[in-house]
């Protein structure tokens, strides 16, 4: 594969006295989708934060396409190319798709010396943007809160990869999801990943990163338990990895016995 | 044959919306529906009354643009997502602000009426900031200011004239180049021309004879249309009015999306201030006088309104069209029981009803557009 389009190399984040970051390397290729796994508390969401340019690091390096960066706040991060698709979505139910998807960044057209919206361009681009993660929509002005968490993730996905990015951080996007709408989600995150775009897909889902996943890499108490490539590692051993492996381990049993 | 639609093709589901359904299904449709209703109803009760020739029309046309006035400035406040409960005493201020400077320091009109437009605004600033800042509900700020600034608005008339009710501004008005903006009337030849005609009523003796007994539209209603207009352009034809919606529907998502969410919302309290500026402006430039009590109650009458248009109280949703048709509504059911000479207590009867039938038509709607349960 190609070069990355960002390297975090031992990235360490204080908190006061709290360590949320001990060290964590991560790496993201274009046209690959990372996967970050960990437990609540891992320190998942701080590193995506620090990645997006919400956190500055204490210590460690950011390489953005090679070249070292630092990101004064989420926007420098965003024109740079990093995109965040929060768990919370940038979304308004109340709000038309077409007005959601241009919020912030709305085409306009000058008339008579004024800028107006441009809601035939806002529409058109949506419908097409849409149509390309494999939506439908009823029309360009269906209210977001008429479609399903799984069609709200494709649309946030679908904006930001309309704006630009090149590297995609979806934040859990399958935690609240029913399984169809799970797989909705992540027959998307194959086609943002198609187009070139690196695309970190956080989840402590083992089977949803299996699903999509090149990479992966396993966050435990705010370090990095090391990353594997796809097809080298094991439901089982993620999946302990994850919580910690000898812990788990120990639980195990004494859970079984209390079943019995 | 009994397949639902949502099982089939997309390209079925998008055949789903009939045209009349699209056309029909809009926010404005309880204000279009109420507006219908009220009219059908005085039309069969009070058409003889006088309700309905020039001088009724421009009755309750003119107690209608006053609602309309202030409205549209609630109306765009609570899309994004936030109250202003001063806008009556805001009104009182401003009028008597007007008449302090003109009246008791003889200052020249325009100059009065300026001054009471820039104080205003930065009132209504003030009340925004404070909103922002505090992140307390806008709903206990203005309430705040509602009292302080009805308590102004008797102080400074007690303390410079010993009054609560300012006259004479309409002889200082008298040759200022501002005053008729507010004041005036337009298009009086053409009412001149059809009282000559006989198509509208005229004066049958006194000074006046001979003369239409309305003899042009007050600049009132010209207000209130160009407000409307500009409000309904403003939040559906530009990025700001999406930002509008946006504030208002969830101000952290607008936000992570780059949304400037307090620049807006404290220019909607600016703009609220600005409109209850020109009620108060031409309110004292029709009557003459300031009086510490006026623009009472205006507050719940704007929201009101504002309501029966569509919108909705938690923001993020409504349209100013709605909200103009809600003060038509309020105007017309206001003045037509009294053309229709029922008894006058009975109006807040009325009024009673038709807000909660057109707020619970406006949910439903809502509920079929949005998706929200």
């Amino acid at each position: 594969m190609s070069e990355p389009i960002i390297q975090m190399n031992n990235i360490q984040k204080h908190f006061g006295s709290v360590i949320a970051l001990a060290g964590v390397s991560v790496d993201v290729k274009p046209g690959e989708c990372h996967c970050l796994l960990g437990d609540n508390g891992a320190g998942k969401s701080t590193f995506i934060k620090t990645m997006s340019g919400v956190h500055k690091p204490t210590s460690g390096e950011i390489l953005f396409e090679g070249k070292p960066m630092s990101f004064e706040d989420p926007r420098d991060a965003m024109e740079a190319g990093i995109a965040t698709v929060h768990q919370h979505l940038a979304m308004i139910p109340l709000m038309s798709v077409s007005r959601n998807f241009f919020m912030g960044n709305e085409p306009v057209k000058k008339r008579f010396g004024i800028n107006f919206l441009d809601q035939q361009k806002a529409d058109d681009i949506t419908m097409q943007a849409m149509r390309k993660m494999g939506i439908n929509l009823r029309g360009p002005d269906q209210a977001v809160g008429t479609l399903s968490g799984g069609e709200r993730q494709t649309v946030a996905i679908a904006r930001a990869v309309h704006f630009g990015a090149k590297v995609l951080i979806l934040d859990e996007p399958t935690s609240a999801l029913g399984v169809r709408q799970t797989a909705n989600v992540l027959s998307t995150i194959h086609k943002v990943r198609d187009q070139g775009i690196g695309v970190v897909f956080i989840t402590h889902n083992v089977r949803h990163a299996l699903a999509v996943g090149d990479r992966f890499t396993v966050l435990n108490r705010g370090k990095t338990l090391g990353t594997a490539n796809r097809g080298e590692i094991e439901y089982d051993e993620l999946h302990d990895m994850m919580a910690g492996g000898d812990e788990l381990a120990k639980l195990v049993p004494e859970l079984g016995k209390q079943g019995q | 044959m009994t397949g639902s639609p949502q099982a089939g093709a997309a390209d079925e589901r998008i055949k789903e919306t009939s045209f009349i359904r699209k056309a029909l299904i809009r926010p404005e449709l309880g204000g279009i529906v109420g507006t219908i209703a009220v009219f059908t109803f005085f039309l069969l009760t009070a058409f003889d009354s006088g309700m309905f020739n020039t001088q009724g029309v421009m009755n309750w046309s003119v107690v209608s643009a006053q609602f309309m006035i202030i409205a549209v400035g609630a109306c765009l406040l609570m899309i994004a997502g936030e109250f202003d409960l001063s806008v009556g005493s805001m009104i009182g201020f401003a009028g008597m602000m007007i008449a302090i400077f003109s009246v008791t320091l003889s200052w020249p009109v325009w100059m009065a009426i300026l001054l009471t437009f820039v104080i205003c605004i930065a009132i209504g600033a003030v009340n925004g900031l404070i909103v922002i800042r505090t992140g307390l509900p806008s709903f206990i700020v203005t309430l705040a200011f509602l009292f302080i600034l009805r308590g102004f608005t008797i102080f400074f008339p007690q303390t410079f004239e010993r009054k609560t009710i300012i006259g004479g501004i309409k002889d200082a008005a008298e040759g200022d180049w501002l005053a008729p903006v507010f004041g005036g009337k337009i298009g009086a030849p053409i009412f001149h021309w059809l009282g000559d005609m006989g198509i509208i009523g005229v004066f049958e003796r006194g000074t006046r004879a001979g003369e239409p007994v309305v003899n042009g539209i007050p600049m009132l209603i010209v207000w209130a249309l160009i407000l409307v207009a500009f409000g309904h352009v403003l939040l559906t034809r530009t990025r700001f009015g999406n930002w509008i919606f946006a504030s208002g529907g969830d101000a952290e998502a607008a936000r992570n999306s780059g949304v400037p969410v307090n620049r807006v919302k404290v220019s909607m309290f600016m703009f609220t201030a600005f409109c209850a500026t020109v009620f108060a402006t031409c309110q004292v430039m029709e009557f003459g006088s300031a009086g510490a009590d006026r623009g009472l109650l205006k507050e719940f009458e704007a929201i009101i309104a504002v309501v029966i248009g569509g919108a909705l109280l938690t923001g993020g949703y409504g349209s100013v069209i709605g909200a103009a048709l809600g003060a038509l509504i309020f105007g017309v059911v206001q003045q037509g029981l009294f053309f229709a000479g029922v008894e006058s207590s009975l109006f807040r009867v009325f009024l009673g009803a038709i807000l909660l039938g057109a707020v619970i038509l406006n949910t439903y709607i809502r509920r079929l557009i949005t998706g929200e349960r």
